[in-house]
């Protein structure tokens, strides 16, 4: 690798370091100065004052995982994207052409999943 | 003026570096901690003048010293951690949260290189902004959906049904609309052949105004603003910490520091999305100021602009009430998704014209025909919906929810820019010293393209000792 190409990536390392620490600091500062007296009351679930009933990891509507996979698919399409739009300026029509097929398929899939119902939130 | 020889790029010297590094993050992450406590005020302010309030005026002059009381007021709360929560990742969740908001700026710059003058008598030329990478648009699409895992990580570990559901929400929701910025994103990234943002930045620069991406594809812009609104969960789209239904969402358990973490990484991301925005599609940090001139204007620019954008948030919030969840979504796969491939298909089909016309003006009127086009079926459509909602207004019909109205608006917003082309192609006389400037850019360019086609076809006509040796 070009070693200009590392020194820019290790300045991102810095500004990392740096940001990792700015919110440790706050929650350390928060510990020392602020009270500690926990009571059972206190640290107990707060669900609008009504008592906890249950598990707190229940079961939740198999729509969020639909909608994760159809992201999935999608992202992973998009994906292929970048650098043909990187690229596109020096292409020509061919790229061109075969973008739009790209597009179109993508387009149908969509299709697809909407008449499916993945898209209706039930 | 400077002798030119007495000028080094300060990633030459080591020491220089090291220095730009250190002093140049921690001048950001002061500007955005300030930034973050000032937008609280500015937010609380301009939504009391908006609900007939006067907002908080008491600490200090027009309450500017309110965000510090508020600052010393969390620091001395009491932080505890819940007998039902998930310790470990109860503690990490708004780090988690908190850091992605923080270093998605490190890709933005926010000027041009400045010249500083050191003591050994030469002129470092200090690039103002962390680092130029060429994968910026990657950095900032990769950094955005890290911030997601503090708000699932926060609900789940919370020990909490609604803190749960709130993250559940969240996580949804936040997937759903960034395939709609990735995609509106890869706009500019077309038309520049690049994916750095500074590349990105000075295309924008002439003409000025005009020169902006947002004429090339108003639409994209567009979607990229909503699609980041619902990203950092602003008004309309704050679902995940809806307070009617949810209590607060995935923060409810969460106390002193550690709450406004959160609340700090919501502002600081409303500041970075308007810094994104404004440089993908409105020019960056070029306009109003001067900044080739003195590039010190550029930091300036990119105030004003991320200024005005965070008054829209706060203007929006004021405004449109929250969108049902199952609409939200609905919003997200089956407008913005669509509308972000046709953004991108309209690109590809006016950049395509424009390269084998070889001619500029064919390409700004191919543009404008496109634009014509989409405004003209947007507001055929937009009209014939507003036909059939003359019927006696039905509240459980979807057709009128803010979704819709938010289409309307995008195409309000195709329609003006198709109002100012059509206006700058009557008086083209008048400015014929920009497009001049346009044109020999674009001859320019071409040239270039072509010189190099015509080495690339020389050298594979004459093929190299190294093709030999293979």
């Amino acid at each position: 690798m070009d070693l200009m190409d590392l020194n820019e990536w290790a300045f991102i390392g810095v500004f990392l370091v740096i940001a990792a620490l700015l919110p440790i600091v706050p929650i350390a500062m928060g510990r020392l100065l602020g009270p500690r007296k926990p009571n059972p009351v206190k640290t107990d679930t707060y669900e609008c004052g009504i008592e906890t009933v249950g598990d707190t990891w229940i079961q939740f509507k198999i729509q969020y995982y639909i909608f994760a996979l159809v992201f999935l698919a999608f992202d992973v399409e998009a994906v292929f994207l970048f650098p043909w739009a990187v690229a596109y300026g020096g292409l020509g029509f061919f790229a061109f052409v075969e973008i739009l097929i790209f597009l179109a398929l993508l387009s149908l899939a969509l299709i697809y999943v909407w008449r499916k119902g993945a898209l209706k939130w039930t | 003026m400077i002798d030119p020889s007495l000028i080094v790029s300060c990633s030459a010297s080591t020491a220089c570096s090291l220095a730009h590094a250190i002093i140049m993050s921690v001048l950001i992450f002061a500007t955005l901690m300030g930034g973050f406590a000032y937008t609280t005020w500015l937010e609380r302010r301009l939504v009391s003048r908006f609900q007939h309030r006067v907002g908080p005026n008491r600490v200090g002059p027009a309450g500017l010293l309110q965000p510090v009381a508020d600052g010393i007021k969390l620091i001395f709360k009491e932080d505890f951690i819940p007998a039902e929560a998930d310790k470990a990742i109860y503690l990490l969740a708004p780090i988690l949260k908190a850091v992605p908001a923080l270093i998605v700026l490190a890709v933005v710059p926010l000027g041009p290189p400045i010249l500083i003058p050191w003591f050994d008598g030469l002129w470092y030329q200090v690039p103002l902004g962390i680092a130029d990478v060429n994968v910026g648009v990657l950095w900032l699409l990769a950094i955005t959906s890290i911030g997601t895992y503090g708000v699932v990580l926060a609900g789940w570990s919370s020990g909490n049904k609604y803190s749960m559901l709130g993250g559940l929400r969240s996580s949804a929701q936040m997937i759903s609309y960034e395939l709609s910025m990735g995609l509106s994103m890869l706009v500019p990234v077309m038309i520049v052949g690049s994916l750095s943002i500074a590349d990105i930045i000075n295309g924008q620069t002439a003409p000025p105004i005009v020169g902006w991406y947002l004429w090339q594809n108003p639409l994209a812009a567009a979607v990229l603003m909503i699609a980041m609104l619902a990203e950092v969960n602003r008004s309309p789209f704050d679902m995940p910490e809806a307070e009617s239904e949810l209590v607060g969402g995935y923060h409810t358990e969460y106390s002193g520091m550690k709450f406004a973490l959160f609340f700090a990484a919501e502002y600081i991301g409303m500041i970075a999305i308007s810094a994104i925005a404004a440089s993908m599609f409105f020019g960056g940090y070029h306009w109003p100021l001067p900044a080739t001139w003195a590039p010190i204007f550029g930091p300036v620019n990119m105030f004003i602009k991320i200024v005005l954008f965070l008054s829209g948030m706060v203007w929006i919030r004021a405004t449109l009430p929250r969108i049902r969840y199952d609409r939200l979504m609905a919003f997200g796969w089956k407008v913005m998704f669509p509308l972000a491939l046709l953004a991108l298909a309209w690109t590809a089909v006016v950049l395509v014209v424009a390269d084998m016309a070889e001619d500029p003006l064919v390409y700004q009127l191919v543009a404008g025909l496109v634009m014509g086009v989409v405004a003209l079926f947007l507001l055929i459509w937009t009209w014939r919906r507003s036909q059939r909602s003359a019927a006696p207004l039905d509240v459980t019909d979807s057709r009128n929810s803010v979704g819709w109205a938010i289409v309307h608006a995008i195409g309000a917003i195709v329609a003006a820019p198709f109002a100012v082309y059509d206006w700058l192609m009557a008086h083209r006389g008048g400015f014929s010293g920009l497009w001049d400037v346009t044109r020999r850019e674009e001859a320019a360019r071409r040239a270039a393209r072509a010189a190099a086609a015509a080495a690339a076809a020389a050298e594979a006509e004459a093929p190299t000792d190294t093709d030999n040796a293979e």
